[in-house]
């Protein structure tokens, strides 16, 4: 009785502590958004006085750094562009990420062990390797400075990506289910789309929501490739043609950045848990 | 004229006869695997493979923007080796690397830990830590550009207010020493969130029993972290840990958005040097040299990764 009694006690207490140590980190990790939006609201008056406090917003939030964001920029431009390139972006490398990882996680044929280390070495090579050359590849493509030089270019680093962790779900499906098919005459492509697919729907969630989110974040390839204002990405406009030859740019620049990101937040909030999932099964299964 | 029509039949049997025959090839094992691999491993040799040789080669050349250079044998690579700049380069990159990855792990399995122990909100705890990893770095990295601001820096602000910086405070970005405390800083607050999501399914999976048994043998909390936790938890740790390596020894998007590789090149990577040799200077052959330094570091990686930790 006493025994179970102090457990409980100190259990209560680990976890108070426990509470009481992440609460710095989850401020930390907080902070730049919130001072994000803070001064994406705050008059250029009270944003660059030194007697005001930076931690609040005193004399009442404005819209006006919003209001030259959308209709003194090309930030909508800018964002059509990140939404056409993610998707198709995303979209095909999915597709060849599915066929690639089912080939590899359950058909056997000579070569399958070396293409799948060819694989996983892909999924570690740095974009920075190789931006210098690709930038030429896309000049010899002529796709240089369109947004077809990230939709070509973007796969390069999805489909390692999907493939590793498609391959790990593919793996938990029983080999029964698909044996089955075959020997009632399915043919081994339907079984792949009929039986396969939809019992690897989780994954290819998770497939999709890291696509979606690592091609909007993307930056190295998106501010090498592309020079003209209107076929920017998102994350590049803010970033680079949002800073005006003054210095008082802060509010539209963090206004920017706020609404850039907020498509990445909402899908981020919705699907918490695959986020999840996928980040623990992409690294830990390697 | 009769015989048309027989040999149009006779065409088409043939033809239905072939198409039978890929039918019955497409479905064997081999042919299959083969042909549904193939369409990643077109991608991976021409847009991986052969852009990766092409680095090789405009290294060996004096390969500039809008002209194709000569082979210049290893003239590019004795260039930036004596380069002061390219020195001052390879030592941020080690001191960064080692000061982010090594804070990222400690404090990562630090709040794994923390995480580990707290119930209740856990999903909405574990959302809001994600977060920095999530949103885009270059824009996250724009808010710490403004938090860092030489006049209104909202940091300095805080330590000031706080005692624990004397007024005015330092010009974060300005200054040598501190503009690499602030790019580092940023590095460890986005890479952070993946370090601890990681540690905390791999502490997960620590079976419960290990730690009742270590208690029954009369180990203290000291202990069981020890000799339960941390040997189990070694696997996982080293992955994250090459990955980490790799991902922040190549890192581009902080130190271009916060620095630009300044004050006086003091906290260049080899990608913001590459980019500013290849792509603003215009010297590819130069840029890809420099941006083949981070090659020995993948080889290492990929090494040891397949040596020792995909064993099975």
């Amino acid at each position: 009785m006493v025994v179970g009694v102090r457990s409980r006690a100190s259990r209560i207490r680990s976890e108070l502590f426990g509470y009481a140590n992440v609460l710095p980190y989850v401020a930390f990790a907080l902070f730049p958004f919130y001072y994000m939006i803070i001064t994406s609201l705050k008059k250029d008056t009270e944003l660059y006085n030194l007697e005001s406090v930076p931690l609040l917003i005193q004399t009442g939030a404005i819209t006006d750094h919003y209001h030259y964001l959308f209709f003194n920029t090309e930030f909508w431009t800018w964002m059509k562009n990140s939404l056409i390139i993610s998707v198709v972006a995303t979209s095909v490398s999915l597709v060849i990420a599915i066929l690639a990882g089912y080939s590899l996680a359950r058909l056997r044929y000579r070569g399958v062990g070396s293409f799948g280390t060819a694989v996983f070495i892909t999924y570690l090579v740095p974009p920075t390797l190789l931006f210098l050359p690709l930038s030429q590849v896309v000049v010899w493509l002529g796709i240089s400075d369109t947004i077809w030089a990230l939709i070509v270019t973007y796969p390069t680093f999805l489909v390692p990506f999907s493939t590793w962790l498609l391959m790990g779900y593919f793996r938990t499906i029983p080999r029964e289910v698909e044996e089955c098919a075959l020997v009632d005459g399915a043919s081994r492509m339907q079984t792949l789309y009929r039986i396969v697919l939809p019992m690897a729907i989780p994954g290819i969630v998770c497939v999709t929501l890291f696509g979606f989110t690592l091609t909007w974040n993307e930056f190295t390839y998106a501010l090498t490739f592309i020079s003209q204002t209107a076929n920017k990405t998102a994350v590049v406009g803010v970033t680079a043609d949002l800073i005006r030859g003054d210095i008082f740019y802060w509010g539209s620049l963090m206004a920017g950045a706020v609404v850039a990101s907020l498509p990445i937040v909402v899908v981020y909030v919705w699907f918490l848990d695959y986020y999840v999932s996928g980040l623990t099964a992409g690294a830990v299964k390697g | 004229m009769a015989v048309a029509p027989r040999a149009l039949e006779a065409a088409g049997l043939h033809r239905s006869g072939r198409l039978a025959r890929v039918r019955e090839l497409w479905e064997r094992e081999e042919v299959f695997g083969y042909g549904l691999i193939l369409p990643a491993l077109l991608l991976i040799v021409c847009l991986v493979a052969y852009p990766f040789f092409m680095a090789i080669y405009f290294s060996l050349s004096d390969y500039w923007v809008g002209s194709p250079g000569e082979f210049v044998g290893l003239q590019n690579f004795r260039d930036i080796v004596a380069n002061e700049i390219f020195q001052r380069t390879v030592f941020n990159s080690f001191v960064f690397t080692g000061i982010a990855v090594a804070l990222k792990a400690v404090l990562g399995l630090w709040l794994a830990m923390l995480l580990f122990r707290t119930f209740k909100f856990k999903r909405l705890i574990r959302g809001v830590i994600l977060l920095p990893w999530v949103i885009p770095t270059a824009l996250s990295t724009l808010a710490w550009w403004w938090m860092f601001d030489s006049l209104y820096s909202v940091v300095n602000w805080t330590g000031i207010h706080l005692g624990l910086i004397t007024a005015p405070g330092p010009n974060w970005l300005g200054m040598p020493g501190y503009a690499m405390t602030a790019v580092i800083a940023v590095n460890v607050w986005r890479g952070l969130p993946f370090f601890a999501i990681i540690v905390l399914a791999g502490l997960v999976s620590i079976p419960r029993e290990y730690y009742e048994a270590a208690e029954v043998d009369g180990a203290g909390s000291w202990s069981r972290f020890r000799y339960v936790t941390l040997p189990l938890l070694k696997p996982v740790l080293a992955v994250v840990i090459l990955f980490s390596t790799i991902f922040t020894f190549s890192d581009f998007n902080i130190v271009q958005v916060l620095t630009r590789g300044g004050p006086v090149n003091t906290t260049h990577l080899f990608a913001t040097l590459a980019y500013q040799i290849g792509l603003s200077g215009g010297n590819l052959g130069q840029g890809a040299a420099v941006s083949l330094f981070l090659f020995p570091m993948l080889v290492a990686v990929v090494f040891i990764q397949l040596r020792y930790i995909r064993r099975e």
